[in-house]
This record gives C-alpha cells, sequence and structure tokens, in this order.
C-alpha cells in the first residue's frame, strides 16, 4: 500500500465573527497519493477555500480557530507547527497557486527575480544557478524568449502568462504538492484549456500531486484522477473521476452534474436545478446540512447527520439514501445518460 | 414563439473608444438581427467587444457609428425626451455583477420600483406595493424580500431582483450580460430556468451575452460568435455548435472542458493563430441562415475544411 | 478514509421515508433585516476609542451650553481678583483681567466649536457641489474645475488666510471666511472620487438604463453612497479647523476682544505663563481634547464604514 503525501483528518475550523461563530469546515477527510491530482469541486460557502488555505495554514488567526483535526503531511501534522517552521515548508514542500495573478505577483519586482527568490530561500545554490533555472522554469512553463522575459515585469505579461509565471513560482523549489486554488476561472476558455494542458505536463515530469480547486466540472473532468465534493463545510461525496461522473450517490453530486446542459440536452428540456440556497454556517442545520434542498430528502436527515457509506474501496458518499433502509431512488435522467454513455464506451475498449 | 418579425436590427455598429487618431475599436463594423420571441447568443472571450455591443445597443455609450433599429425606429435619431424614455421601458438590461448591480443602500423593494419612480407609473402606495410583490414572486422571491437589503441576499437571490427590475418596466427586449457567469453552478441553472419561464410568459426577445459556451447553447436559439470587435460566425445554436466553419469557433469549442471524463480524455483542442483579414473581408452566407466572415478564399477554404 | 458505516441502532425504517425538500427553511431570511447605516452604527458602537470620542463631545457641547448661562460670572466680568491660581471659587482660576476663566473656557468653547463647524459645513457645500459636479460631468470641464482645485491648494494657506483677515479686519465672520476658503479643496477631491468611483458602478448604469435623469442619479444613487466618505471628511475637516483657528489667533489673528476663543484665551495665556500657568493649560487641554476627540469619532466611522469588514 502506498504511502500517502497528505492526510487530511477531521479537520475543523471555525471563523469568529461580529454576526457569530462560523463553522466554515466540519469535519473534513481525505487522502492525497504522490502523482495523483484531487480535485475538491463545490460553491460558495462550501469550505473549500478555507480546506485549502487551512492546509497551507494561511488561515489568519483570529478570526479563524483551527478547532480540530489533523494535516498530516509526509506523516508529520502541520498544524501545531509554528509559523517560523511552516516557512520553511511553504514554497518548498507545499505551493500554491490563486486564482488572480495580478495579487500573486509583486508589480514592482522583475518576474525572474521573483522565481529566483524562492530558489535562492529554499535551496543551497548560487546566484548565476538560481537565474539559470530560472530562466528554465519560464522555458517549462511555455514563456517564449524566456531569457529576456527574464527582466520583464508583471504588467507586461497578458492574463494566461502572468498565471504561467505564477505556476513557475510556485514549483521554484520543486515542491511535492501543488494547491491551486481555482488557477483557472478568471482566465478565457482558450487560456483555461492551455494552463490544464501544462499543469499536466509539469505535473507528469515531476510527480507533484495536485490539490485542485474549482467549482467547474468540466474541468475536474479534465484534470482530476479523484474528487472531493463538498458541501457546507463537508465532503459529501469522494471517489475516483470516473465514480464521481459515472455513478454518482449523493442527492448534491445529482444536482450538480444535473445543472450542467448536457450536449445532446434538447433545449425545451428544464435543466435540473438544485432550489434554494446553501446553509448559514453559523447555524448550521441538524442533520443533514442539504436535507432543506434535497428532492429525495429522508425524515432522518433532518434529525441525524448521516455517516460517510462505502460504495467501493475507492467510493465513498455521505447520504442516508445509502443505508439498507433508504427506499431504491432512481437516479435522475441526465446521470442515467451519462451512465449509460460510460457503460457504451468501456465495452467497446474492451 | 419565433416569429419572422425582427425586433432588433443592427446594421454596420461600430463603437470605438480612446483618441480618435488612434482607436481602440471595441466593436468594428457589426450586423446582426434579432427576431420577436427568440434568444441571440452572443459568445466571445475578453476583448471581443460582446460586453460593448450590448451596453452599445442599450444606450450607455453613444455610438461611434452604425445604425440600432429597434421596432423599425432608429433609436439614435429619437430626439424627443418622451420618446426616449419610452424606448427605455421597450428595452432593458440585467448585468453580470449580482453584487455591484444593487444599490447596497435600497431595499429590494425600492430597487425595484426604482423605475416607477422615473417614469410617474404606480403612484397609487397599495398598488405599487402589489405590482413590486407580483415582480418578485414572478422571480421566485417573496413578499417578505421586499423590505431587506442587497447584502441579506445570496448572489443567485440578488441577481434574481435584477431580472425583478428588468421586469419592472414590461419591455419587450431583455439584455443580458453575463447574467449567470458569477454564480455558483446550482444557482445559473436556476436562473436560466427562470429567465426562460419568463420568456414564454411574457413573449420576451433576448440577446444572451456569455462566455459559457454550453450554456448559451442551451439558451440561444440562434448563436454569434465575435472575436476582437468582429462577428466571425452567425448561425442557428445547434449548427454553430455542430457544424462550425470559422476557425475560432471551432477553436473555442475546442477548448470547452466537457463535465465528462471520458469525452474529455478523447478531447482534442484545435489551437486557433488569427489570419489577418484584410478589408476585402465580409460576410458570406455558405448555408442557408450560417454566416462565415472572411476573404472569398478564407471562406471557401475554412469550407472544403469543414466538410472533411 | 477512516469513517465506516456506524453501527445503527435505535434507527427504524420509518425513518427512512422520503419527506422532501423544506424550501422554506433553505431560503428564510435567518437574520433580523438591518440596514446600512444601522450596521454602520452597530459596528462604530464596538469601537470604545469612538464612542468615548462622542461622550467627550456631549460633555463639552453640554458644558458649552450650559456654564455660561448657569454661571454667576459672565466671560467678561472683571471681579478685581487678578491671576489667581484655581480655587473652589474660581476652579479654572482668574485671569490678569480678573475674569474668571472657568466661565471663559466655555464660552470659548461656544465660539471655537462654533467656528469649526460652521467653516467645515460651508467647506462641505462649496465641496460637495463642486466635486460631484466636476466628477458626474467629467472630460473638459472636469480637467478644468480640477486644475483649479490644484491652483488654489498650491497657494501657500496661511498666505491666502493672512491676507483675507488683514483686508477685513479680524472677527468671527471673516475668521470663518478665511478658514473656508481653501479647506473645501479637500473635500472636493473626496467627492469627486467617490462620484467617479460610484458613476461606474453596475447599479447606476441599471438606472441609467431605466431612464434615470442626471438629476436622479445624484439624489438617489450618488449622494447615499458617497454620504459615507462625505461623513468622515466633514468630522475630521471640524478639528482641523479648529485647530488652525487656534493656530490664527494665537498668531494674533483670531477673533476680537473681549469675544475669546480657546485659541485667543491660549494666545493671552502665553503673556502669563510662568505667573499664571493655568490660563495657558485649560484652553489648551481643551483644544486638544476636542481635537482627539473628532478624530476619534472620524477614525471610528471610516472603519464602521469599510465594506472590507462586512461578510
Amino acid at each position: 500500500m502506498k504511502k500517502p503525501l497528505l492526510e487530511v483528518k477531521n479537520l475543523k475550523i471555525n471563523f469568529k465573527t461580529y454576526a457569530g461563530l462560523v463553522q466554515a469546515v466540519r469535519g473534513v477527510d481525505f487522502t492525497l497519493y504522490e502523482g495523483e491530482t484531487l480535485a475538491i469541486v463545490g460553491e460558495s460557502g462550501s469550505g473549500k477555500s478555507v480546506t485549502s488555505n487551512a492546509i497551507m495554514k494561511l488561515i489568519p488567526q483570529p478570526p479563524g480557530i483551527y478547532a480540530d483535526g489533523h494535516i498530516l503531511f509526509e506523516g508529520k501534522d502541520l498544524i501545531p507547527l509554528s509559523d517560523k517552521e511552516m516557512s520553511k515548508i511553504r514554497g518548498n514542500e507545499i505551493a500554491m497557486i490563486f486564482q488572480d495573478p495580478m495579487t500573486a505577483l509583486n508589480p514592482t519586482i522583475r518576474v525572474g527575480k521573483q522565481i529566483m527568490e524562492v530558489i535562492l530561500k529554499h535551496k543551497k545554490v548560487s546566484k548565476h544557478e538560481a537565474q539559470e533555472r530560472a530562466i528554465e522554469l519560464l522555458r517549462q512553463v511555455g514563456i517564449p524568449m524566456p531569457e529576456k522575459r527574464f527582466n520583464q515585469f508583471p504588467h507586461e505579461f497578458s492574463g494566461g502568462m502572468r498565471q504561467r509565471v505564477v505556476i513557475a513560482i510556485a514549483l521554484a523549489a520543486d515542491p511535492k504538492l501543488l494547491i491551486a486554488d481555482e488557477p483557472t476561472t478568471a482566465l478565457d476558455v482558450t487560456i483555461q484549456a492551455q494552463i490544464l494542458e501544462l499543469l499536466k505536463e509539469l505535473q507528469k515530469k515531476r510527480k507533484t500531486s495536485i490539490i485542485f480547486i474549482t467549482h467547474d466540472l468540466g474541468v475536474v473532468a479534465n484534470v482530476a484522477d479523484r474528487v472531493a465534493v463538498m458541501y457546507a463545510g463537508q465532503i459529501v461525496e469522494y471517489g475516483t473521476v470516473n465514480d464521481i461522473f459515472y455513478n454518482p450517490k449523493h442527492p448534491y453530486t445529482w444536482g450538480l452534474l444535473g445543472s450542467m446542459p448536457d450536449l445532446n440536452n434538447k433545449s425545451d428540456e428544464k435543466l435540473y436545478a438544485i432550489p434554494g440556497s446553501p446553509p448559514d454556517l453559523t447555524n448550521p442545520p441538524i442533520g443533514d446540512a442539504f436535507a432543506p434542498r434535497n428532492k429525495y430528502a429522508l425524515a432522518i436527515d433532518f434529525e441525524k447527520e448521516p455517516p460517510m457509506f462505502k460504495v467501493s474501496d475507492t467510493h465513498y458518499a455521505k447520504t442516508w439514501l445509502l443505508h439498507e433502509y433508504a427506499p431504491k431512488i432512481d437516479v435522475p435522467e441526465p446521470i442515467v445518460r451519462r451512465m449509460e454513455r460510460y457503460k457504451k464506451e468501456a465495452e467497446l475498449g474492451e | 414563439m419565433n416569429s419572422n418579425h425582427k425586433l432588433l436590427e443592427v446594421k454596420n455598429l461600430s463603437q470605438y473608444f480612446g483618441s480618435p487618431s488612434n482607436p481602440i475599436k471595441a466593436v468594428d463594423g457589426i450586423s446582426f438581427h434579432i427576431f420577436e420571441g427568440e434568444t441571440l447568443g452572443l459568445v466571445g472571450e475578453s476583448g471581443s467587444g460582446k460586453s460593448t455591443t450590448g451596453r452599445s445597443i442599450i444606450g450607455l455609450y453613444d455610438i461611434t457609428g452604425g445604425e440600432v433599429i429597434f421596432k423599425g425606429k432608429n433609436i439614435h435619431q429619437v430626439k424627443s425626451k418622451k420618446e426616449q424614455k419610452q424606448l427605455k421601458r421597450e428595452m432593458q438590461m440585467i448585468f453580470q455583477d449580482p453584487y455591484a448591480s444593487l444599490n447596497p443602500r435600497m431595499t429590494a423593494g425600492e430597487i425595484i420600483s426604482e423605475g416607477f419612480d422615473i417614469h410617474g407609473m404606480y403612484r397609487n402606495k397599495n398598488e405599487r406595493q402589489a405590482k413590486i410583490i407580483s415582480l418578485l414572486e414572478a422571480v421566485g422571491l417573496n413578499r417578505e424580500h421586499m423590505t431587506r437589503y442587497p447584502h441579506e441576499f445570496s448572489g443567485g437571490q440578488r441577481q434574481r431582483i435584477g431580472i425583478a427590475r428588468a421586469l419592472s418596466l414590461d419591455p419587450s427586449f431583455i439584455i443580458a450580460d453575463e447574467p449567470i457567469s458569477a454564480l455558483d453552478v446550482s444557482i445559473q441553472a436556476q436562473v436560466v430556468n427562470l429567465l426562460k419561464e419568463l420568456q414564454e410568459e411574457r413573449n420576451l426577445t433576448y440577446l444572451f451575452i456569455a462566455h459559457d459556451l454550453s450554456m448559451v447553447k442551451y439558451i440561444s436559439d440562434r448563436i454569434a460568435v465575435m472575436y476582437r470587435g468582429k462577428i466571425v460566425e452567425l448561425g442557428d445554436a445547434d449548427e454553430i455548435y455542430h457544424h462550425p466553419i470559422h476557425p475560432y469557433t471551432k477553436s473555442l469549442l475546442s477548448a470547452v472542458p466537457l463535465p465528462d471524463p471520458i469525452l474529455e480524455r478523447k478531447r482534442k483542442r484545435i489551437p486557433y493563430v488569427h489570419e489577418e483579414t484584410p478589408d476585402t473581408a465580409k460576410m458570406h452566407e455558405p448555408l442557408p441562415n450560417h454566416f462565415v466572415y472572411g476573404t472569398d478564399e478564407q471562406v471557401n477554404k475554412w469550407i472544403k475544411q469543414a466538410k472533411l | 478514509m477512516t469513517k465506516q458505516h456506524e453501527t445503527t441502532n435505535n434507527l427504524t425504517p420509518e425513518m427512512f421515508t422520503v419527506v422532501g425538500p423544506r424550501l422554506e427553511e433553505s431560503d428564510k431570511m435567518t437574520k433580523k433585516s438591518v440596514s446600512f447605516w444601522k450596521e454602520v452604527f452597530l459596528r462604530f458602537k464596538q469601537n470604545k476609542l469612538a464612542v468615548s470620542g462622542v461622550i467627550i463631545l456631549f460633555i463639552i457641547a453640554l458644558f458649552a451650553a450650559l456654564v455660561p448661562e448657569l454661571s454667576q460670572y459672565s466671560y467678561r466680568d472683571q471681579l478685581g481678583i487678578y491671576n489667581q491660581a484655581p480655587s473652589k471659587d474660581h476652579w479654572f482660576g482668574t485671569d490678569d483681567l480678573g475674569r474668571d476663566v472657568f466661565v471663559r473656557v466655555w464660552y470659548g468653547a461656544r465660539i471655537s466649536l462654533f467656528i469649526g463647524i460652521t467653516a467645515a459645513i460651508i467647506d462641505l457645500i462649496i465641496g460637495v457641489l463642486w466635486g460631484s459636479i466636476s466628477g458626474l460631468i467629467g472630460g473638459r470641464v472636469d480637467d478644468i474645475m480640477m486644475r483649479f482645485v490644484d491652483i488654489l491648494s498650491a497657494i501657500p494657506y496661511l498666505l491666502v488666510v493672512i491676507i483675507l483677515l488683514v483686508v477685513m479686519e479680524q472677527g468671527l465672520l471673516p475668521m470663518i471666511i478665511a478658514l473656508s476658503i481653501t479647506g473645501w479643496v479637500n473635500m472636493a477631491r473626496i467627492v469627486r472620487g467617490e462620484v467617479l468611483s460610484i458613476k461606474n458602478r453596475e447599479f447606476v448604469l441599471a438606472s441609467r438604463t431605466l431612464g434615470a435623469s442626471t438629476s436622479h442619479l445624484i439624489k438617489r444613487h450618488i449622494i447615499p453612497n458617497a454620504l459615507g466618505a462625505i461623513l468622515v471628511t466633514m468630522t475630521l475637516t471640524i478639528p482641523t479647523a479648529i485647530f488652525t483657528e487656534s493656530f490664527l489667533s494665537f498668531l494674533g489673528l483670531g477673533v476680537t476682544q473681549p469675544v475669546a476663543s480657546w485659541g485667543t484665551m491660549a494666545s493671552e495665556g502665553m503673556g502669563g505663563l510662568r505667573v499664571a500657568p493655568w490660563r495657558l493649560f485649560f484652553p489648551a487641554f481643551f483644544i486638544s481634547l476636542t481635537i482627539f476627540a473628532f478624530n476619534a469619532i472620524g477614525d471610528g466611522l471610516r472603519d464602521a464604514l469599510d465594506p472590507k469588514l462586512r461578510k
């Protein structure tokens, strides 16, 4: 059995606000292995960004509170580490890229220097060597004429190019884990496609593990090996990318998959829209947080929070519908169609 | 209900910004029309000019050139204040950012009824309240929401308030400028369903501006693809999706990630290399109701490639 | 994954009947409705320093209103006891003309506060008008109006004020005019900035799409949203005016005898510094306290209005 690179166990994060205590992350568990990509999907308020920021210990305390749980990176718990100890890990072992490249880059420092700073901070190399590596990184992320562009400022690059620079900085010290928080959400679709291709290429070469946070299921299908679906601060379904797209078990996952128009949707069909809005996490509901919006809610959903049920060795879902007493629910139409397409392709493949 | 009556005709619309000697040509001579009751989708990436097009049509900018003809009248030649105001009631807009498009100091009820104040309608308090409530209910909210402030609503709810505001003057034509881009996926579906319902109930015509191609295809009857200020392709939604001719359209479609891992693994992205389009370029109609922009040689070449 | 399917004790099949969604719960507005200004007020209340500023000002205003009325001495009575240290008859002592310093301080409070607030109000009116027109119209008009503002701020302020006071002769009205003549410039710049940022926001565009006239936009959208910045600026303009008036009075350009502001009192007090230091101390102390209070309130307001602290 492979040793995991990252293990998050029962992570709970709260925020003290003037409106009350917000339980942003309410018991999250997942594991990440070397060289794989885990996508964390969720909408606003799901807790996905808080979770990723928590791994890097970037949650400001106050108002944030690490209420419970462990973040084991290569077996070592990050939560009790001091800021000084974390600064040796950030950028070096774990790196992060964000949605807006402009805020990640210092507008007053030349791009090449920003990459060099990361290398010099974490690796014992000469300045000259660091510069060589920085130029090489710019080349690897697909920036043409890297020797020339090394000396340019961030504003001289377009949005997509800036994001490439951000990726170069993130990979400069050769981290084992890259956390990408909505890195392509603000980019045009053609640029997004290029960046996703770049990330996959780099991952193959360097065996970096990636946690990819997004709300776009198309992007998930493109990059992920495994997927964690988050709702109201918890992971509600967890499995391989095929598990999630072709055999989803949680009604929220059905809702997400159904709310996107299929290529084959006839336009007079209504989109399967999840009614209502996500819950207020200063007062998380008792029981299953998704119940008030769940067409298939059971009586027990309003009383007791469901545990994670095992669907297969790779696939888990947190819904009472998987309990032996639960009635058999017909999976919604669009999902069925998807599943049939998968079966057909799988047969063709054999 | 699609009729064959052209509600809106745009002829050679241009919108330039900046210095007259070296202008930024945000919109550079585009022409299209929208039939009554239909939805025309306008897609493009940043810098394509799609948002500028919407805002020029509705009159937020003074256009640099061309004509916008609404219900047979050239709207920029309408001089009388009264007629201009009347025009406002017919054409309305839904904006992209649910956080910026509502005045944080006004309640939902005040936001929705602002149009009444401007046009002197529903002066009677009871009538006005009834009308506000009916608009709230039309967008899936209720009377309880009338006295609340924008910051108390979620993004999807704010967007509904924006829609209610657009409906308040009973328009026949609505320009939706990226109305769902800033919303969560599940909320997008709610809003799109709502827009379709309202279109049927009220016989509305939409210009739907967006960059999410799957959603645009779902909601539109016809689609226009914009690139750097020009419409490069225009046709029925299905046709554009399944038989694109212009290389930019092909490139754009090939770049959209599909929520389907098997199809994703098979998908090949087609990069776009922009060929300069000299002045001889114009709109061609190689197939009925399917238009492509380019020179004669370019269009012929692309037709041959598409058939392959 | 460590959590497994738990032993299902206490669970009965009836609990597993489908009951469907409860959307009223989902769409319920749980928090009490609170308007923008109410929220600002609540946030302001939490700022102890700002609240203490309000209390201090309130007390000063109270004393300024009541003391000259209720005191047995008037501010100009010369009582024959010269330069006496604070005592039970004269809490702040007396000055070199035998006047009770306590009642004079509170009389002076009226004058200083009146000057400060009036000057700030005039600055407000001119500044808001100038800034909104410039920001709204934009283009060349904006350029010209702002160049005028730039030129005015480039002129040495003190020079302008001194010339004015010499020309007009000293007094209450001339002092107010002198303070306002260049003070509005700051407010104009701030208002213009706010107007520029507000007029391009989508809710203003939406209003224009509805057919709103310029005056409607100003009334319903621009002013209400600029109000926060205007209020903060005003709260910080008042102490500047009070301080400047004190400074000018100190130079001898202030209101004339026997009318006294804190500044003129401090100026006179300088003369008797070694003999009767209380004559300088008390007015100077209250100038500082008032300025502090206004600044605390202004800062508190600014923080309470900051949208970043929201959500």
